[in-house]
């Protein structure tokens, strides 16, 4: 997205290479992007609307189809809040021969299982 | 035009090239392990929506589920190696699969909405290897946590090129790049060099050349940087030939996966058979025991429906209309296409479809270069000390062919099937043997030739010096007597690709002379890009991400070349080796560029077994 400097308002300075994310209209905080989707295989007539509210962690869609039926959805974003994500610095610092190993942070506790899983003995070229 | 005509010079211990899923992990992890280390992110967009999961996810694609004793690491091994006809790196999968389930809980801690099985009380499975989630913000998240344990973000800054040292041979000494908001040219100095650049889109002239053109399946910003860049630098690549066609929704290319596997939607031909049942003695008698693969190998599934298409039988339906039959169902269905790929929502609401209602066209998409989802192109790494055979493994686990620089992503070669969770898991891997590496070497101070650099500098901006210079020669419109815009050379390669390499509009067909043909049209192409012209940077960047995408073309050409067999009827055919030759061919190709004397080398490498 660019601004044009003569009538001061956003533009896409390249449709032929938007993958339409919606990551413009998203983010815009006065609601002023609408996407027109691609002219080369879709008729005109429709649309497709969105709201992304962090604070509330949910996200809204209103969807039109060109003969005029309307679908709303609301489905959830996330459970915790904007920036509370820790940094990985922010743990005990690990020893230095876990260098040496094959754990990764938080493990094996996050792996939900007692220890790395190994290998399983291959019957085949007679390796135990 | 205004440039800045700054210099940025940035010294860092780590450098991790693209903010994705794999750059995310990298930078999270090298940050656990190097306290005292400065961890560095270049992302030529912004983290918090970058790659290929700008829209989100509706499901996590590699979940092994070892706490529910639901599938153990060497069972994901065997799926991957089946779907990939056998051609894979079995000790970076059992790496990634013995990992990738702490990724998706610390996913779930940091805030990802996760979906439950009401009935088992485990995490709501869409197949066998993937759950499902409400992903809309799956990468704010996961670039939230990078954001915050790394030393500095650059955002808006394209790398172009990899530093080599002057002093050591082989060795990795940063990165140079431009801001491509205000121009400055970035010089990274780093003592590691992690490329998590993701794959890569328009090679081939996609389906839709106007203003659809963007509506790839893979997104039309990833440009294979995750290969040009270690290319360039002398690393070796292996199987670059195995390109990716997926079978998607026609034209918005929805995702197949919620309706296939969730809620078992058949596919028929135009006359309402299922042929993938009726085609099937065909395949064997084409593909031998591979045929016999549980799940039918991805390549396979498309050629079953090429044969179909070019027999007549056409259009492909896919019936959402008699499985979407509760409310429930018909909402997750809609978040599915909303999380992932809106423009498929559009294409509905245009056309009229409710897929509740009525089935939908499916088609294959133009192939894609890349090495996380159900293909493995990329750079040959070493494995991890503990597991992996001689011959893949040289001291630090995911570390290329070059010192100092590592890879994660879909810059992996070998290890498909990786996805958003094992993509970020491969990052974790690569960051802590990065520190490790780092650590090892204290020494060491980077260092980088100052006339390579300055060359370099003058080298990214000449398109700009291009566009000035010629501009006087053109009355109006592109068309000049001395330069193409990045446009132009976008649209000779994608032809170029499609025509000779096997893209859409022969079936996916080529030979050896086809391939000779476009690999000299390549190179011709690539005298060209010296005059290339931009006339603001957004063009600049363009010209860039053109630049690295003849790169991966060269090197996926090459490879098609090389491999004298059809190993993934589907993705391509080779129309002079048309069957799978398990006897010379069950083996991984591999490519080196020298920089130095600009020449290639082909060899194989072995594929060993781990698991039975
Ligand atoms: C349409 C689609 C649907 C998918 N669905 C699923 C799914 O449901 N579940 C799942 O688990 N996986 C899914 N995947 C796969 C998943 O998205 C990838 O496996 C994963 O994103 C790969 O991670 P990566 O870091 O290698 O690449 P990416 O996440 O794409 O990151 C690459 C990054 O590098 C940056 N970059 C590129 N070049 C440069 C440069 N020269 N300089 C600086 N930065 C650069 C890019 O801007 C980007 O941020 C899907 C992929 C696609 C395309
Ligand atoms: S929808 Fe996505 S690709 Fe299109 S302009 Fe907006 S951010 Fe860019
Ligand atoms: S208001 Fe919206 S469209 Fe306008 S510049 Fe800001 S973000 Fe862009």
């Amino acid at each position: 997205m660019h601004i044009d400097p003569h009538i001061r308002r956003a533009y896409n300075t390249e449709p032929e290479m938007c993958w339409e994310c919606y990551s413009c209209v998203k983010y815009c905080p006065e609601n002023a992007i609408d996407v027109r989707s691609y002219a080369d295989f879709n008729p005109l007539g429709h649309s497709v609307t969105v709201r992304r509210e962090p604070a509330k962690g949910v996200i809204s869609w209103r969807i039109r189809f060109r003969d005029g039926r309307v679908k709303h959805f609301v489905f959830p974003t996330r459970t915790t809040r904007e920036d509370s994500i820790p940094s990985s610095r922010s743990y005990p610092e690990p020893v230095r021969e876990l260098l040496e190993d094959q754990v990764l942070s938080h493990e094996p506790d996050k792996l939900m299982v007692p220890s790395l899983p190994k290998l399983p003995p291959r019957p085949s070229d007679g390796r135990a | 035009m205004r440039v800045s005509g700054k210099t940025k010079v940035v010294d860092t211990d780590i450098l991790v090239v693209g903010g994705g899923f794999a750059g995310c992990g990298a930078v999270y992890e090298s940050a656990y392990w190097g306290r005292n280390l400065r961890i560095t992110l270049v992302e030529k967009a912004n983290i918090e929506r970058s790659g290929a999961v700008a829209h989100g996810l509706s499901a996590i694609n590699l979940y092994i589920g070892m706490r529910w004793n639901e599938n153990k690491p060497e069972d994901f091994v065997r799926y991957a190696r089946g779907d990939l006809v056998g051609l894979v790196r079995e000790d970076l999968l059992f790496d990634i699969a013995r990992h990738v389930d702490s990724t998706v809980h610390l996913f779930e801690e940091w805030g990802l909405p996760m979906i439950y099985d009401k009935n088992t009380g485990h995490y709501q499975r869409e197949g066998r290897w993937q759950i499902m989630i409400h992903g809309e913000s799956y990468k704010p998240i996961v670039a939230e946590a990078a954001r915050r344990s790394a030393t500095e973000v650059y955002n808006r800054v394209m790398v172009t090129h990899l530093l080599k040292d002057p002093r050591i041979p082989n060795r990795v000494s940063g990165a140079v790049g431009f801001n491509v908001r205000d121009g400055s040219f970035y010089i990274f100095r780093a003592k590691a060099v992690i490329v998590a650049a993701g794959g890569a889109s328009h090679i081939y002239r996609p389906r839709s050349v106007g203003e659809g053109a963007g509506r790839t399946w893979y997104p039309p910003w990833n440009n294979g940087s995750a290969y040009a860049l270690p290319i360039q630098a002398g690393a070796s690549m292996t199987q670059m030939e195995n390109k990716l066609v997926v079978t998607r929704f026609k034209d918005g290319y929805g995702p197949v996966g919620f309706y296939f596997l969730a809620l078992k939607a058949v596919a028929t031909n135009v006359y309402g058979e299922e042929y993938e049942k009726t085609k099937f003695e065909e395949l064997r008698k084409l593909v031998g025991k591979w045929a016999d693969a549980k799940p039918l190998p991805t390549c396979f599934r498309n050629h079953v429906m090429l044969q179909e298409i070019k027999e007549g039988r056409g259009p492909i339906l896919i019936h959402t209309e008699r499985v979407t039959e509760t409310p429930e169902k018909e909402e997750a269905a809609w978040e599915d296409f909303l999380d992932m790929t809106i423009g498929q929502v559009g294409m509905w609401a245009a056309n009229n479809i409710d897929p509740k209602d009525k089935p939908s066209e499916l088609t294959t998409s133009e192939p894609y270069v890349m090495g996380s989802h159900a293909v493995a192109a990329g750079a040959w790494v070493s494995g991890p000390a503990d597991l992996s055979p001689k011959g893949y493994f040289w001291g630090y686990n995911r570390m290329l062919t070059v010192e100092g620089l590592f890879g994660a992503g879909d810059t992996v070669g070998g290890s498909p099937h990786k996805f958003s969770s094992g993509s970020f898991t491969e990052g974790r891997l690569a960051g802590k043997a990065a520190v490790k590496y780092v650590l090892d070497h204290p020494d060491y101070t980077p260092g980088s030739d100052e006339s390579v650099v300055s060359r370099l500098r003058d080298t990214i901006f000449k398109p700009l010096e291009n566009y000035n210079l010629g501009r006087n020669m053109v009355v109006a419109g592109t068309v000049a007597p001395n330069y193409i815009y990045p446009r132009h050379g976008l649209n000779r390669l994608e032809k170029i690709m499609d025509e000779y390499a096997g893209g859409v509009s022969t079936f996916y067909v080529t030979n050896e002379q086809l391939l000779e043909r476009g690999l000299d049209l390549i190179l011709t192409l690539k005298e060209d890009l010296s005059h290339v012209a931009a006339e603001d940077l957004h063009q600049l960047q363009r010209a860039w991400e053109l630049n690295h995408r003849a790169w991966v073309s060269e090197a996926v050409v090459r490879h098609t070349i090389f491999r004298k067999e059809t190993r993934w009827p589907g993705y391509y055919y080779r129309a002079d080796y048309p069957k799978i030759d398990d006897d010379h061919w069950n083996v991984f190709t591999v490519s080196s560029y020298d920089p130095i004397s600009g020449e290639w080398t082909m060899t194989t490498k072995p594929v060993i077994k781990l698991v039975d």
